[in-house]
């Protein structure tokens, strides 16, 4: 399927106006849901910390670097790309899938059009823009446990300040990103083709969607183990 | 022209197509009839190349469908307009875009043209102030018709129709008829269309191959369909009380 994807390019106009309409659909209609799932998560992760701090030897910039270190290496990329498979994953195979029972992949077939670039190429080119949704969750992930942390008066400002700068490693954030452009990939191809290639009516779309949602969450979760074992 | 040379297709042990050898003739509205499970719509599929056949030729204007490149496919597909059974309108478009598409897809139009082109066409399929809907606005009929419009829009050379009528309701149906075979004659096309619907046959089947396990059991035109005695052929047909009420009204010379 992915030779196909690139193969018999749909005329470059068309294609531009789709790139732009999946970056809306897929990226930027997910920021809300995801921008209020890492607000809270982050908010949660500071005040779970701050629980489990008993020793007083154990300073409260911790909690600071605990948020840090969670957003950015695992809820982040992983965690928000599962919700991804749920959200976006579920819409491209529903949608492909009803395009396929209602016979409209036959009317591109029968155009000349190649319905898999068609279709599929400009969602992978729009998740080339998912590392920039990660970015700001990262931010509001981080902002939300601040913001749990400063106004719970778990820690002060300063404090939790140091500890998101406390032994930051840069290559951290690279890793976060190289997993997001490989879940990215996984969440743009995995559900199309899970779309593209089903049979039968209304039921099966929804059966799709499901199917498409677990093997999606099972590859992600398979490939956040082999990247990290391999870039860590 | 399109000429089939013995066509076979199976699925599995179950052959649906058995040796089809067929004429469509350039200019005139050519008819696949036959009950349902004759093997009309998987013929079709071949035709277009959804299907690969197990064998057999498929040649457009002397030319051979499997020995044509990428780029002559593409090129003979641009000259291909297909009214799909359900319509296959694209939801995500309006009527309007849904109609323009191909033009939008295989020609250097403006915007501008493209829509002049495009309410051209939706009003010869009296279609007006439709034009921003979306396809599930609007009825069966009316999607019929914006699916009948997205297909000649780009005026093809070939146009295809898998039962053009069916759920409609007999007026609709007629206009439905008459519109394709008008447009046939009109613009010179090869037109192959698929149906079950006698009326349909009656009023336009100029060449008409009836199907029956896999193989064309009889061939005529819709003159010559009530006159022939060919037992599936009469079977189909007069499987109709209107129909049988009719022959045995001409049998006694009403």
């Amino acid at each position: 399927m992915l030779f196909e994807v690139f193969k018999r390019p749909t005329k470059g106009i068309v294609l531009k106006e789709l790139i732009l309409k999946e970056i809306n659909d897929l990226i930027i209609g997910s920021l809300g849901i995801t921008a209020f799932i890492a607000l809270f998560m982050g908010a949660v992760v500071a005040l779970q910390t701050s629980l489990n701090l008993d020793n007083p030897l154990i300073p409260k910039s911790l909690i600071g670097f605990a948020v840090r270190q969670s957003i950015i290496l695992e809820f982040a990329p992983t965690i928000i790309s599962i919700i991804m498979a749920g959200k976006v994953g579920s819409y491209i195979t529903s949608s492909i899938g009803s395009m396929n029972v209602t016979e409209q992949i036959d009317a591109l077939k029968v155009m000349g059009i190649n319905p898999l670039n068609y279709l599929v190429f400009p969602k992978v080119i729009a998740m080339l823009f998912y590392p920039f949704l990660i970015a700001i969750i990262m931010f509001v992930g981080i902002l939300g446990g601040f913001l749990a942390a400063v106004y719970g008066n778990l820690v002060s400002a300063q404090d939790f300040i140091i500890g998101i700068q406390d032994n930051f490693v840069p290559y951290q954030v690279l890793y976060a990103f190289i997993k997001t452009m490989v879940f990215g990939m996984i969440l743009a191809t995995l559900p199309s083709y899970h779309g593209y290639y089903m049979k039968g009516g209304a039921l099966e779309v929804g059966q799709a969607s499901t199917t498409s949602f677990v093997w999606t969450c099972v590859t992600i979760i398979v490939a956040n183990y082999i990247l990290t074992t391999i870039l860590l | 022209m399109i000429e089939v040379k013995g066509l076979h297709k199976s699925f599995g042990d179950e052959t649906i197509l058995d040796g089809i050898d067929a004429k469509f003739i350039r200019g005139k509205t050519n008819m696949i009839i036959g009950s349902s499970g004759s093997g009309k719509s998987v013929f079709l599929k071949n035709m277009l190349g959804l299907f690969k056949p197990d064998s057999g030729e498929i040649i457009y204007d002397g030319e051979l469908l499997s020995e044509m490149d990428g780029d002559r496919q593409k090129e003979l597909r641009e000259n291909m307009g297909m009214l799909f059974q359900h319509s296959a309108l694209f939801d995500s478009m309006t009527v309007e875009e849904n109609v323009m598409f191909p033009l939008r897809m295989f020609t250097k139009m403006r915007r501008r043209e493209r829509q002049e082109r495009a309410n051209d066409i939706l009003e010869r399929v009296n279609l007006v102030n439709l034009n921003t809907k979306m396809p599930s606005e609007i009825s069966g009929g009316q999607q019929k018709r914006v699916a009948l419009a997205r297909a000649v829009v780009n005026k093809p050379k070939f146009l295809f129709c898998d039962e053009p009528n069916s759920g409609l309701d007999p007026k609709t149906a007629t206009i439905i008829d008459n519109l394709i075979q008008e447009l046939t004659h009109e613009a010179d096309i090869t037109t192959v269309i698929i149906s079950h619907d006698m009326n349909s046959v009656l009023e336009i089947g100029e060449t008409i191959l009836f199907l029956k396990d896999g193989i064309i059991a009889w061939e005529g035109t819709n003159k010559e369909i009530f006159k022939t005695e060919n037992e599936a052929v009469t079977d189909f047909v007069y499987s109709s009380e209107l129909f049988r009420k009719v022959r045995i009204a001409q049998n006694k010379g009403l």
